[in-house]
């Protein structure tokens, strides 16, 4: 092909060529071409108004029972069922071509990473950038999380946006962010990872505010997109000083070129604290979270696949690869487990008073990602990727178990005509009887995500904490000071954090299985017999989810609970993160068994305690539906409200830009000085020339004479005199 | 010799320099035209004296523009005349900007 011919020197001896991992580069393309097909789809009507097409206004478009064609659906031409196809195909390709890949690295186990280059992007002077990619463990286990979950995802979708006039447009934008996830994760560089970086930014921003008519979703676009833009720009001082100081933007070069930098070196510091605030941006972490909430404004499937499984994990991602960075920096590290923890305590707090069941899953996100960026920063790279992969799964089946239920209500609303909120729990209730699937295996997703013993995140999250508490009982990143604080007492809060959060984790999650699932119904009587489980196309991804949810713990199992192969993952990622971990766990430093215990029994108490806190506390008998409920008083309001963080941010920094730009800049600066002295000034000036130089010519033959010979005699005098 | 016939065409000239740029009478204005112009060919004339032939030759030039001026320059008086009823150039200002 093409492009194989471009296959650099070096990588020509490496053992994985010839094997399916050298057709690497088809992975993204796959979904690129996706994009391509589905665009031009989008370019043609997806669906032809059928009588309960949405799209049609609420009196125009419904019909009445009794009607002919009365509840058939939109007929869908040509193109749509094109996109059917093509969208989830592509990436299903990508994902079989990517298990091969796996299974090619397996049989050849190559010492160093596979770096296939493609050609030259930016070659200046001493810088040498080239279009490349890099297969190693850790992309792998990305890749294997982007296209698996993301086939599943776009498998719910095809039922989820049936009959919505963007359809092929929909498709269009999952399969580009498929591809733009796909480079960040193989670049083999800081600028390559960055085209994904951005490129997923774009997709998120698209894809939130897919439903643009509407007010409220363009915002929250923009509102994402623009915060993301304080991330990136750390994001690219970052590399800026990596090429000022180590002269060299590639994983390997960095790597090379910071551990003769030595350890603590303020530049390395500097740089690590740069790029976590790009990660804070992409992965919602504190100061930069707000958007996440908002963007559950974009259809569910899009927040199952971006905005909980794949993208916001980037910066997770990020700093696992630039671990040698991080752990170069004890006191940059120290800082990333702090915020994450923080993070992790807030964003649950604020998860137990919210009434939509999208932001719940939201706030929720925020806040396992705070664990992600704790594991992380503690130097425990692969518990961190490990929470990464179980959390896609468990938080993938809940966003989509959402999802089905939204749709089911919102299906059920559309029968009756009703104008109400379908996200909202209060206005679910005992949905259990009518979604029996979707309830199951959300309640399994619920047990994940809890912590409870031997579903999927009791093990990752389990080996979050115990990696903090053997961090704080003595290692290297205990022994730096933060802001004079020492590292082990940092530690222990952050401990401290995490557990308390894993508590209100499990809190807020049984309390919403509660208000949706149990409880007395709130549907309403007309709805309630229109309720009924989503579509096969859309339950199936559900189930598969679930399987993983629940034996996804196996992927990594520790030694108390030997019950398969140990540490797969850990193993799996030692060659990309070992070396960095050491740095700041300490070579040899084992927790003894019983303190091992104490750590899980601590961690299983938190989670069990949280449900049945929520069992006492949550009660459904007593709630009224939203458009009778009052306004939430005291902290419970508070918490609702997310601790008014918004409004603060409101009026602290945008109204006063706003204030600012409007009355200095524009009425001021612009209007004013330049279109007022320097664009109108001039016109008045030349008026002014015109104007007198219009008084001389009076029409006067007599005045036009004396002009005339004076002219003359100033000529002749200077003829004569000069 | 030369210096009185200079000095001779020169106050013919600032004569009808002077006529033009003071009087009004577009009669008169034309007048002094004619009188700036037989300023410059007694110049030629007495130039000629000293430096030869082509000066003879511009004063026919001139006089033979000078006629075609002539008639040119009455058809005009004769006209605004007739349209503005007076030979007064105050009056005929419709050029002014």
């Amino acid at each position: 092909m093409l492009l194989q011919t471009a296959v650099s020197a070096t990588a020509a001896a490496h053992p994985l060529v010839g094997t399916l991992a050298s057709y690497v580069w088809l992975v993204p393309l796959l979904p690129l071409l996706g994009f391509v097909i589905n665009g031009v789809a989008s370019l043609f009507p997806a669906y032809i108004a059928g009588p309960t097409d949405p799209s049609q206004d609420a009196e125009a478009g419904h019909m009445h029972p009794g009607d002919a064609g009365y509840g058939h659906p939109p007929v869908a031409p040509f193109y749509a069922r094109l996109s059917t196809v093509v969208g989830p195909l592509v990436v299903a390709l990508s994902f079989l071509l990517t298990l091969g890949i796996l299974a090619a690295w397996l049989a050849a186990s190559p010492a160093a990473p596979y770096i296939q280059t493609y050609g030259a992007w930016m070659p200046a002077g001493d810088m040498r950038i080239d279009w490349a990619f890099q297969v190693d463990q850790l992309a792998i286990t990305m890749m294997l999380v982007i296209t698996g979950i993301g086939t599943l995802i776009h498998i719910f979708s095809i039922g989820y946006m049936r009959g919505d006039p963007g359809y092929s447009r929909y498709f269009a934008y999952l399969n580009l962010f498929i591809f733009f996830m796909l480079v960040l994760v193989l670049g083999a560089s800081y600028p390559v990872m960055f085209v994904g970086w951005e490129g997923v930014g774009l997709c998120s921003y698209l894809l939130i505010s897919f439903w643009y008519s509407d007010e409220v979703n363009a915002n929250a676009g923009k509102k994402a997109f623009i915060m993301n833009r304080v991330g990136d720009f750390g994001f690219l001082v970052a590399m800026f000083l990596m090429f000022a100081n180590f002269g060299a933007l590639d994983f390997a070069g960095v790597d090379a070129a910071v551990l003769s930098a030595g350890q603590g070196s303020a530049v390395i510091t500097v740089i690590c604290l740069f790029l976590f605030l790009g990660c804070a941006g992409k992965s919602a972490q504190m100061p930069l979270y707000l958007w996440l909430p908002d963007a559950m404004a974009g259809p569910t499937p899009v927040s199952a696949l971006i905005h909980a499984a794949t993208m916001v994990t980037a910066g997770v991602y990020l700093v696992a690869r630039s671990s040698m960075l991080f752990a170069l920096a004890p006191a940059a590290s120290l800082l990333v487990a702090l915020i994450g923890a923080l993070t992790a305590f807030l964003a649950a707090t604020v998860g137990l008073k919210q009434w939509d069941i999208k932001k719940v899953l939201a706030y929720s996100t925020i806040s396992q990602l705070g664990y992600m960026f704790v594991a992380v920063g503690v130097g425990a790279y692969t518990a961190g990727v490990f929470h990464l992969v179980t959390h896609a799964f468990f938080k993938a089946l809940l966003f989509l178990g959402a999802g089905s239920v939204i749709w089911a209500l919102h299906a059920a609303y559309h029968h009756t005509h009703r104008e109400d909120d379908a996200q909202d729990m209060r206005n679910m209730g005992a949905l259990r009887h009518r979604m029996r699937w979707t309830w199951v295996l959300m309640w399994v997703a619920t047990l994940a995500i809890a912590g409870i013993p031997f579903f999927s995140g009791f093990f990752s999250k389990d080996q979050v904490l115990e990696s903090v508490a053997a961090r704080a009982l003595g290692s290297p990143i205990a022994e730096v000071s933060l802001l004079g604080l020492p590292g082990s007492g940092v530690l222990w809060f952050i401990y401290a954090l995490s557990l308390a959060s894993a508590f209100l984790t499990a809190v807020y999650m049984t309390r919403l299985m509660i208000y949706t699932f149990h409880g007395p119904s709130r549907v309403g009587a007309a709805e309630e017999p229109q309720v009924r489980e989503a579509p096969w196309v859309m339950t199936l991804p559900l189930l598969v989810l679930g399987v993983l949810s629940a034996f996804g713990g196996w992927l990594n199992l520790p030694e108390l609970f030997p019950m398969g192969r140990l540490h797969v993952l850990d193993a799996w990622l030692e060659p990309v993160v070992g070396a960095a971990r050491d740095r700041l766990s300490g070579v040899d430093i084992h927790l003894s068994h019983n303190t091992e215990l104490a750590l899980v029994a601590a961690a299983v108490a938190a989670a069990v305690l949280g449900m049945l806190v929520a069992k006492v506390f949550v009660k459904p008998e007593v709630l009224v539906p939203k458009a009778q409920a009052a306004r939430s008083r005291g902290f419970g309001g508070v918490l609702e409200r997310a601790y008014s963080v918004d409004q603060g941010v409101d009026r602290v920094l945008i109204r006063p830009t706003v204030t600012f730009s409007r009355k200095l800049l524009w009425r001021g600066l612009d209007n004013g000085l330049i279109d007022g002295l320097l664009v109108n000034g001039s016109a008045v000036v030349a008026r002014g020339f015109a104007w007198a130089g219009s008084r001389v010519q009076s029409g006067n033959v007599g005045s036009y004479a004396w002009i005339f010979v004076a002219g003359a005699l100033v000529v002749l005098g200077v003829l004569t005199f000069r | 010799m030369i210096q009185e016939a200079l000095f001779f065409s020169a106050v013919l000239f600032t004569i009808g320099v002077a006529g033009v740029l003071i009087r009004r009478n577009a009669i008169i204005i034309f007048m002094c035209v004619e009188l700036m112009l037989n300023a410059v060919n007694l110049s030629f004339v007495a130039l000629a004296r000293l430096h030869g032939t082509p000066g003879h030759v511009y004063v026919i030039i001139v006089m033979t523009v000078a006629a075609a001026e002539a008639a040119v320059g009455l058809a005009i008086i004769i006209a605004a005349f007739r349209h503005f009823r007076s030979v007064d150039l105050k009056n005929i200002n419709l050029l002014k900007g």
